[in-house]
């Protein structure tokens, strides 16, 4: 489980979090939603270490943010931002390949070499493996740098936007095997997703986020309504519903 | 396999060096005479070509060099001000390598505080990097200017042996100590090599998977500060030099792995240093400099290498 226990933010004098107090469940896809600015983003880089803590506690699996090694919070949770340029010129595999160095420190041993395989595998790159990361289009780098996170082989995901860049199929064939991962192997994800649909037809358990606070949260067809999404986005929506999962309609 | 081809060819070079032309005369003068410029022009070069490697891994960036931003500047800075603010009798009093050694901490430490916090901070903001850098390059040239030119003549001339200093005239009483801590440097550097490859993907994966991302920059800023610090007490400043080299570095391995690229630096810039000094003060009997022999043989393989699209 993760813990977020009264966590503001500003950047600069602008109020980004205000007393944020949640709980992401264990072995669930938890999807966390809202308008551009909500401060989704920040909340996630906050539990990922990405930014440092201004005020307020963060733990992950039990494991204090504060006190706890980086060195060891990256065996127990991967963190990918949206920010993916790399500046060194690297092929897919040796990407892929930095996501066992929690484990391995710069000595990867044949099991490390086993996952990063696996990793490209599961992410449909193995024809790319020796391509350079330059060399192939913005989505294909978008899934090698999911792999690395997958490779990382940590209890926790965490994913800022995954599906940016990602064709209809790609985001689909992503979310199915993030669900895979959760159901088949007990592990927790959570992600900002924008296409509400993809919280709608995949999340176990929904966070909802407006102007840094926190508006709802609880499994999808207690968050995803009709009355919470329209004072949630400002614009009115419906929700219908489609294989027994809520389906957001949002045509004008 | 490249690497030893590097080595072998820098082996060949050093002893083409050594032996070329060398007479019957007193060998055992010519030998030790040549040995120790060897040593030093080695040691500069080991020096540039590392330190090039590591700063732009530092600021994920293939144009930024040490030089461009200031480093060599903030050595001569660190010059002027010593001998404006003890006199040249006060420095002189001090024993070389006593200063020398004060001069690379203190290098080491401003290093850390100014460029650290420029790229821990802006380090995504690569133009607002670039222009600061360059912008403090030239406050330090200036700053450094300002106070020579206030100062006594004399104490002006220890100054600009500091800054004028050429391949010609190595400055060899700092050799032995230059040499220990550009070979110490270099080993840290190559130590901390699997570190380097995580920094080099960026804050926010390095972060994720687990490197001290902010510690390791202050590190590899310090190590860049004393292998220039080296470079520059020995031989003066040398400005594209080590973009030459680390763009060759990263042409020739075609690897971003540090074990890979730290070595091949060193040994190219060894190769480029050794072999246009070799042809500078033996074949064209010294009509030109060597930085012009360097930057242009350096610059056309860097073109050459540019155009085959083999340098992003």
């Amino acid at each position: 489980m993760i813990t977020v226990e009264g966590v503001n933010h500003q950047i600069g004098s602008v109020r980004i979090l205000h007393d944020i107090r949640t709980r992401l469940p264990e072995g669930r896809l938890t999807a966390l939603i809202g308008p551009n600015g909500a401060g989704k983003s920040t909340l996630m880089r906050l539990i990922g270490r990405l930014e440092a803590l201004q005020s307020g506690r963060i733990t992950v699996a039990g494991h204090d943010l504060a006190t706890t090694r980086t060195g060891e919070l990256a065996k127990i949770m991967a963190i990918l931002g949206q920010n993916t340029a790399i500046a060194s010129r690297l092929r897919v595999a040796e990407l892929v390949g930095f996501g066992r160095w929690p484990h391995h420190k710069g000595r990867p041993r044949p099991q490390d070499r086993d996952k990063v395989s696996q990793a490209l595998e599961a992410f449909a790159l193995t024809s790319l493996a020796n391509r350079f990361l330059d060399e192939i289009s913005g989505g294909q780098a978008q899934r090698a740098h999911i792999a690395m996170s997958f490779a990382q082989d940590t209890p926790w995901l965490l994913l800022d936007e995954p599906l940016n860049n990602l064709d209809m199929a790609h985001a689909r064939g992503l979310m199915t095997l993030l669900s895979e991962l959760v159901r088949g192997q007990g592990r927790s994800v959570a992600m900002v997703v924008h296409e509400i649909n993809y919280a709608a037809a995949w999340a176990d358990h929904v966070i909802a986020m407006k102007d840094g606070r926190i508006m709802a949260e609880g499994d999808p067809d207690t968050v995803l309504t009709e009355a919470v999404l329209s004072k949630l986005y400002d614009t009115p929506v419906s929700v219908g519903r489609h294989r027994n999962r809520p389906l957001v309609l949002h045509h004008a | 396999m490249l690497l030893s081809g590097l080595a072998v060819l820098l082996a060949a070079i050093s002893l083409l060096w050594m032996f070329q032309g060398i007479g019957g005369g007193n060998r055992e003068f010519i030998l030790r005479l040549r040995g120790g410029k060897l040593a030093a022009l080695i040691t500069v070069a080991a020096s540039i070509g590392v330190a090039t490697v590591l700063f732009q891994t530092v600021a994920a960036n293939r144009v930024l060099t040490p030089s461009i931003m200031g480093f060599d500047a903030l050595y001569i800075l660190l010059q002027s001000v010593m001998v404006a603010s003890m006199g040249s009798a006060g420095v002189a009093g001090f024993p070389d390598i006593a200063k020398f050694l004060v001069e690379v901490g203190a290098m080491s430490m401003l290093a850390a505080l100014l460029f650290g916090m420029l790229l821990a901070r802006r380090g995504r903001d690569i133009p607002r990097t670039i222009l600061t850098g360059v912008i403090l390059g030239v406050m330090f040239r200036s700053m450094s200017g300002f106070l020579t030119r206030i100062m006594d003549p004399n104490e002006f001339a220890v100054v600009q042996a500091a800054s004028f200093a050429s391949f010609n005239h190595v400055d060899t009483t700092l050799l032995p100590i230059g040499a220990a801590l550009t070979t110490a440097a270099i080993m840290i550097a190559l130590w901390l090599s699997p570190r380097l490859d995580v920094m080099a993907l960026g804050r926010e994966p390095a972060v994720s998977l687990g490197l001290r991302f902010d510690t390791m920059v202050i590190g590899a800023l310090m190590l860049v500060a004393v292998l220039v610090s080296v470079s520059t007490a020995l031989v003066g400043p040398v400005a594209f030099f080590g973009l030459i080299v680390a763009g060759l570095a990263h042409g020739l391995t075609q690897s971003a792995r540090h074990t890979a690229l730290l070595p091949a630096a060193a040994l190219i810039a060894s190769i480029l240093v050794v072999g246009g000094q070799w042809i500078f003060e033996r074949i064209m009997g010294q009509a030109a400099t060597l930085s012009v022999v360097i930057e242009l043989a350096g610059g056309i393989f860097f073109l050459y290498l540019l155009l085959k699209g083999r340098i992003r």
